[in-house]
């Protein structure tokens, strides 16, 4: 059961990414991010992560991309000029093709590095499950890393007047 | 049961997919979306470690991935209608010089 809704959730993830970055309308591509980001929230669910799964599609598939999406409608270019995916298109530039071939070698080595290792299983025992309460990480949270918690309010804090003074018409 | 290898796998395979968007696109939006999808693979390979060694540390740091991401999410937004002001194009090749 676990297996096959892994293998479900990470070919949605995959199909969905390859979409996001395969076709030309952004639009389209913002939308096919939330599916993916869907599906990473499925596999948080069978990482006995709900915490992770519920803030992904809170804070990613909900906040995040009503940005992208305001952006993207705002700006209104639908399209870019048509270049990648046919095989004339790749002959293009060349830090593209370079981009493209280093990007195929990441992949062949972290899939071909990670098989040759025996398969490492998930501990089944109580304590181990225990990743999966809430309130253990409310704790660790907000006394080992309650620092970083607070940086973490001033960061948004200058992000947000940031953004506001960047984006600000000139006068 | 599933392994710990097959979600860093995937995991990998997702930042492939983001590094091959950041170089493949000529759009600035979907470059940024590219990167959004790199940091999620990253996030994976955090909960799934976290989930091996039984600690809530893995989960806690993608906590802080998504609120970093946030904020580079609205600075880059704001960059993007900010340039595309000047140059009405999101063409990353349109923006070769850093003054004008």
């Amino acid at each position: 059961m676990d297996t096959i809704a892994f293998y479900i959730f990470a070919a949605i993830a995959i199909l969905a990414s390859l979409g996001v970055i395969g076709q030309g309308n952004p639009m389209h591509s913002v939308m096919l991010l939330i599916v993916s980001f869907g599906a990473l929230a499925g596999l948080y669910i069978l990482l006995q992560a709900p915490f992770t799964a519920v803030t992904q599609i809170i804070i990613y598939a909900g906040a995040i991309m009503v940005l992208f999406l305001f952006v993207v409608m705002l700006l209104n270019v639908p399209r870019e000029e048509p270049v990648p995916v046919t095989a004339a298109g790749m002959l293009g530039p060349t830090a593209m093709k370079i981009g493209a071939v280093l990007s195929v070698v990441l992949a062949i080595e972290v899939v071909w590095g990670l098989s040759r290792l025996g398969p490492t299983w998930f501990s089944q025992d109580a304590e181990a499950a225990g990743v999966s309460s809430v309130s253990r990480i409310g704790n660790v949270l907000f006394t080992d890393h309650a620092f970083a918690f607070e940086a973490t309010s001033i960061l948004i804090l200058v992000a947000m007047v940031g953004a506001v003074v960047i984006a600000r018409r000139e006068h | 049961m599933v392994p710990l290898n097959y979600y860093l796998i995937l995991s990998g395979i997702l930042f492939s997919i983001g590094t091959a968007g950041v170089f493949l696109r000529r759009n600035l939006i979907t470059v940024l979306l590219s990167v959004e999808i790199m940091l999620n693979a990253v996030n994976l390979s955090f909960v799934a470690i976290g989930r091996y060694l039984g600690s809530v540390d893995g989960q806690i740091i993608t906590f802080f991935v998504m609120t970093v991401a946030a904020a580079e999410a609205a600075v880059g937004l704001a960059l993007v209608i900010a340039l595309f002001r000047h140059r009405e194009t999101l063409s990353p090749d349109a923006y070769t010089s850093l003054k004008w």
